[in-house]
C-alpha cells in the first residue's frame, strides 16, 4: 500500500505492515477525542516511524494517489482535528 | 474511523472536486498544469522567504555573538581599574545576551529545519510536475474527449493529492515563519534600545537597570571566574600599593 507521511512524501508499505498499525492509528483517534496531548504525541511517532522503517521511499515522480494519509510529524491534535473538519485547507 | 483512512478522504475528495470543472476532460489537464506550474512559483518564493529569515536571524547572531566578546574585554578591562562596578553592568549585559543568543539558535535551527523541509517538497512537486506533463501530452495526443476520463482521473488523483500536501506544508511553513519573524523582530528592538550593547557608546540609558533584574545570581559568579583569572598578575601590583599605571616614581 502507498501511505503518505504529509510534508515528507509517500512510502510503499507492505500491507501486513498497514495491518499492524491499526491498534496505533485508533489509539491516535482516541487520543485526538480524549484531547489528550502526549498520548497523541506518542501515538503519531510511533505510526510514523514504523512506517518508515518498515516502508520504502516511492519515486519523486510517481504520479498515483495514496492509500492512506498520515499527519505531518510536528502536527498539534489541534491542526489534525482541524484537518479532519475542515476542507478548505487543500487547494484543488 | 481510522485517521489515517479520513485524511485520505479529505484529499481524495478535493482531487475529485478538481476533476468536475471542465466539459472535456482533457482541458483539466491543461488546467491543472497551470495551476502546478504556480504552486512551484510559489514554492520556490516560500523557500527564498525562509532563506531571508533565517540569514537575518544569523546576522543577528553574529552581532550578539561580538558584543558579547566585546563586553567581556570590557569588564575585564574594568576590574582592572578597579571598577567592580562598571564590570558588574558589562557582565549584565553579557548574560543578557547570552539568554538572548540562546533563542536565536532556538530560531535559526526552526528555520533551517522549515527551508528544508520546502527545499524537499519543491523537489518532489518539480518531479511529479515533469511527470504529469508526459502522462497529459500523452492522453491528449491518444484519446478522445469520451475515453479520456478515466486517464485524467488517474493522472490527476495523485498530483492533486501532492499540490495538497504542498499548499498545506506552505501555509503551516509560513505560520511558522511569521511567528519566528515577530521575534527576531522583538530582538530587533532589543538590540536598538541598547539593552543588548557593549558599552562603547554613549547612549546608555535605564538598559542597566533592567539588565541586573534579569541577570540575578550568575553575575557573582561571573565576577569570580574574572577575579580568578585576573588573580596573581593583580594582586602583586596591589602589594606594591597600586595600579600599574601609576607606580612608584
Amino acid at each position: 500500500m502507498i501511505l503518505r507521511i504529509l510534508e515528507e512524501g509517500q512510502y510503499e508499505v507492505p500491507d501486513e505492515v498497514v495491518d499492524a498499525l491499526n491498534p496505533l492509528d485508533e489509539d491516535l483517534v482516541a487520543a485526538i477525542e480524549a484531547g489528550d496531548q502526549a498520548r497523541f504525541q506518542r501515538s503519531l511517532a510511533a505510526l510514523l516511524e514504523r512506517v518508515r522503517e518498515s516502508g520504502s521511499r516511492v519515486a519523486d515522480d510517481y504520479l498515483g494517489p495514496s492509500d492512506l494519509v498520515l499527519p505531518p510529524t510536528d502536527a498539534s491534535l489541534e491542526e489534525v482535528a482541524e484537518m479532519l473538519s475542515e476542507e478548505g485547507l487543500i487547494p484543488g | 474511523m481510522s485517521l489515517m483512512r479520513r485524511l485520505s478522504m479529505v484529499f481524495k475528495s478535493k482531487a475529485s472536486r478538481a476533476l468536475d470543472q471542465a466539459e472535456d476532460p482533457r482541458e483539466t489537464l491543461d488546467y491543472s498544469y497551470e495551476r502546478q506550474l504556480e504552486l512551484l512559483q510559489q514554492m520556490r518564493r516560500g523557500v527564498t522567504d525562509v532563506a531571508t529569515s533565517r540569514k537575518r536571524v544569523e546576522l543577528q547572531a553574529e552581532q550578539l555573538q561580538a558584543n558579547a566578546t566585546k563586553l567581556e574585554g570590557q569588564a575585564r578591562q574594568a576590574l582592572e581599574q578597579g571598577r567592580e562596578d562598571l564590570a558588574r553592568e558589562a557582565l549584565a549585559r553579557r548574560a543578557a545576551i547570552s539568554t538572548q543568543a540562546v533563542e536565536l539558535k532556538a530560531q535559526h535551527d526552526q528555520l533551517k529545519g522549515e527551508e528544508s523541509k520546502l527545499v524537499d517538497a519543491s523537489r518532489r512537486l518539480e518531479a511529479k510536475i515533469q511527470a504529469f506533463r508526459i502522462r497529459k501530452e500523452t492522453i491528449k495526443a491518444n484519446y478522445s474527449a469520451a475515453e479520456a476520463q478515466t486517464k485524467v482521473g488517474e493522472a490527476l488523483s495523485g498530483i492533486s493529492e501532492e499540490m495538497g500536501d504542498v499548499g498545506m506544508a506552505m501555509q503551516r511553513a509560513e505560520d511558522k515563519v511569521a511567528s519566528l519573524q515577530a521575534r527576531s523582530g522583538a530582538v530587533d528592538e532589543l538590540m536598538a534600545s541598547g539593552a543588548l550593547d557593549d558599552m562603547s557608546s554613549e547612549s546608555d540609558p535605564l538598559q542597566a537597570e533592567l539588565d541586573r533584574i534579569s541577570t540575578g545570581s550568575g553575575v557573582d559568579r561571573e565576577l569570580e571566574r574574572l577575579r580568578g583569572e585576573l588573580g596573581s598578575s593583580q594582586a602583586k601590583s596591589l602589594d606594591s600599593g597600586g595600579k600599574s599605571g601609576e607606580e612608584q616614581k
